[in-house]
């Protein structure tokens, strides 16, 4: 059983890393009282930029700042439409998930010629598998060994980054001042405003932190998940990672187990063979594919456990009412 | 500030420059790549505008982006945002298939309502969770819709691939409809008439049936009481309650008649032009009703003129793919830039213009009010 589990949760960890960065990407925002739907166009604009600019420059690092200067230039966008502009926040995200798919193609094609393609990453244009201290040597431990050394060790170091994020998200968010003010503006920007602090510039400050995780988001996709860019390579992550949002009500942890468990669904959808093995009955990929959606609708519906987003979500801050 | 500006400027003026923003911003995209704006729309104005071929196509996509934004129109007018159009659109498709597949129809004249009929109650019934749960649960109809459009692509790839392909087929599609459940085209309808007009384009008799949607949608809206009733609670939820308006019925009904346009969209992608039931039938069209019903201005007649619009963009952009070195993706971008002008930044239009609009009418009392002084 455990041969057959550890691969599945391998893959898991592997697909939810990107889910976890996204969520966190969409729990700042929200926090702070901007929707943003525009999460799978700045990951797949990231992901463009991160993969284009590793193989011209040949190292990934420098790629992984493109990726993540191209989702802050979205973010902004975003941010002056919804924050400066009081344009509506949902109709801007779309627009900006329309931008990232049209651009992302047309300048793929118009760089590389390759059908909407990067050039295969290879070397240091990637990021690659880090082994953990003794891996290879704890391997034989029964059970513990194999957890280790194929589960725990061997992933990309944006993986490991990505769990770091919650713990940072949920120290910031919650134990420092600044978390403090984010998340009161996006509940009561009046008081905040009244205390006098900026209400226009936390907001700013939370979309770009939003522009920064889904800049490492799309970034792992194309450079540490797979070795290039193709194209609409995020595939529906971003409105995965806005229904692990709602599944997580906004908190930093939840937001951990709900992105491992779409993480997981997705491994699953891979590999039906498992799912029957466990299951005894053949369950249809597509039913797979449709889980983490159907989830999110029951959850929304408030049949399980009611999700409450932040209550100034969506609603642009006019001062002196 | 509702009277800051006089209406041709709200239905016209705002509009065009928003048009002109975005084609603006598409051509500096097109000059970033190195490749020449100028000739970009030489292209795809003789691509989609100089033929009758041309003309076929860009009236063929029209009529798709007519039902879908009309859909994002009346949900619009009821204050509610439905990106579900792709979806309700892609069931649309099935109800329409199944309608077709289920007689050996004699005449597309008795197919055609029953299709109709067909497609866009599973349109309809598509938004129906969406609009109940919104109605009664208060769950946000934006999030909704969105998983729902996933939901209905994986119930499509599932009935598609499992149910409904015949045996010994490779691609994940329905037989083929019935002859008698084909669309007459509207170049064989003209050639008949002596009127040449190329019948390659799959442009079909759904294009009359659209525009008859945009009268029935003007009619619901403008003259009747449930039309009055949607506008009302668009306008102020709290005011509508006062008068006795219920939102649990204008929600539902608003995003029923929403998916039921967007489902009948089925009858010209599916039924006109595939004439079977194959994945990725409907091709973002109803995303695309977005951008029309806001350049439209969520009015039927601008729902048409926007269609048209984007059905040149769209034609237009599938000559650019075959033509030059720009990719068709081209569209996407102004449709994303047209979203962003139109809908989300709205504002940095607006208010530049209302205050013009406001100084010069404040100029105009004050000459009126000096030339009556003098006198």
């Amino acid at each position: 059983m455990i041969d057959v589990l550890i691969p599945v949760l391998d893959s898991t960890i592997r697909l939810a890393a990107p889910l976890l960065f996204a969520c966190l990407a969409g729990l700042f925002s929200e926090r702070a009282g901007i929707f943003d739907i525009g999460l799978e166009g700045k990951m797949l604009a990231a992901a463009f930029f991160a993969a284009a600019i590793s193989a011209i420059t040949g190292s990934v690092w420098i790629g992984l700042l493109a990726g993540i200067a191209s989702a802050m230039v979205l973010s902004a966008i975003h941010g002056i439409a919804s924050i400066t502009f009081r344009g509506n926040q949902l109709i801007s995200g779309v627009a900006i998930n329309f931008l990232a798919s049209g651009l992302t193609v047309l300048i793929a094609q118009a760089w590389f010629q390759q059908g909407a393609r990067t050039p295969a990453l290879s070397g240091p244009a990637k990021f690659n598998e880090i082994t953990l201290p003794f891996a290879d040597a704890l391997r034989d431990v029964p059970f513990f060994g194999p957890i280790y050394a194929d589960l725990i060790s061997g992933h990309t170091i944006l993986v490991y980054v990505a769990f770091a994020c919650v713990p940072l998200s949920w120290w910031i968010l919650f134990r420092t001042r600044f978390g403090l003010r984010l998340r009161a503006v996006g509940e009561n920007p009046a008081a905040v405003d009244t205390a006098g602090i900026s209400v226009i510039w936390l907001r700013f400050a939370a979309v770009g932190i939003c522009g920064i995780l889904c800049g490492l988001a799309g970034a792992y996709l194309s450079t540490g998940f797979q070795a290039g860019f193709v194209k609409e390579m995020s595939a529906g992550r971003g409105y995965i990672a806005l229904a692990a949002l709602i599944f997580a009500k906004w908190r930093p942890w939840y937001a951990l187990y709900a992105t491992l468990l779409f993480g997981f669904l997705q491994a699953m959808s891979l590999r039906p063979d498992v799912v029957e093995l466990i299951v005894q009955v053949r369950v249809p990929v597509q039913f797979l594919d449709a889980l983490p959606y159907i989830l999110t609708v029951v959850i929304l519906a408030g049949f399980v456990g009611k999700a409450i987003p932040p209550k100034a979500g969506g609603e642009p801050y006019v001062k002196e009412r | 500030m509702d009277d800051a500006m006089p209406k041709w400027a709200d239905i016209i003026l705002v509009p065009v420059i928003n048009i002109i923003i975005a084609l603006f911003f598409a051509g500096l995209v097109v000059f970033a790549i190195n490749e020449d704006p100028v000739e970009a729309i030489r292209t795809m104005i003789t691509g989609a505008l100089s033929s009758t071929y041309g003309w076929g196509y860009t009236l063929y996509y029209a009529t798709n982006f007519i039902f879908t934004g009309l859909a994002v129109s009346v949900a619009f007018h009821a204050r509610m945002f439905n990106i579900g159009g792709e979806g309700q659109a892609m069931l649309g498709g099935l109800g329409v298939a199944l309608v077709c597949l289920a007689l050996p129809w004699p005449h597309w004249s008795l197919a055609l309502p029953a299709a109709l009929f067909g497609g866009a109650m599973f349109g309809a019934l598509w938004a129906l969770i969406p609009a109940y749960l919104q109605a009664a649960r208060g769950s946000h109809i934006v999030i909704t819709t969105i998983m729902f459009n996933f939901i209905a692509f994986s119930v499509l790839n599932f009935l598609l691939v499992e149910v409904l392909k015949p045996a010994g087929q490779m691609d994940p599609a329905t037989p083929r409809f019935p002859e008698g459940a084909a669309l007459p085209r509207i170049g064989e309808i003209l050639s008949g008439f002596g009127i040449p007009f190329s019948s390659a384009p799959p442009l079909n008799i759904s294009f009359f049936v659209a525009i008859g949607a945009c009268v029935l949608v003007w009619l619901l809206l403008w003259r009747t009481r449930l039309g009055y009733e949607i506008r009302a609670f668009g306008h102020s939820e709290s005011a509508a309650v006062y008068a006795g308006i219920s939102p649990f019925k204008i929600i539902m009904v608003s995003m029923l008649i929403s998916g039921g346009l967007a489902g009948a969209m089925a009858i010209n992608n599916v039924m006109g032009e595939a004439g079977r039931l194959v994945m990725n039938a409907v091709e973002g069209a109803g995303f695309i009703g977005i951008a029309v019903a806001l350049i439209g201005r969520s009015h039927p007649f601008g729902v048409f003129l926007a269609a048209i619009l984007f059905g040149f963009l769209y034609q237009g952009g599938a000559e650019l793919g075959l033509w030059t070195n720009i990719s068709r993706e081209l569209v996407i971008v102004i449709q994303g830039l047209v979203i962003l002008f139109a809908g989300a930044l709205d504002g940095m239009v607006r208010m530049p213009l209302e205050r013009a609009f406001l100084r010069a009418r404040k100029r105009r009392e004050a000459e009126a009010a000096r030339l009556e002084a003098a006198e």
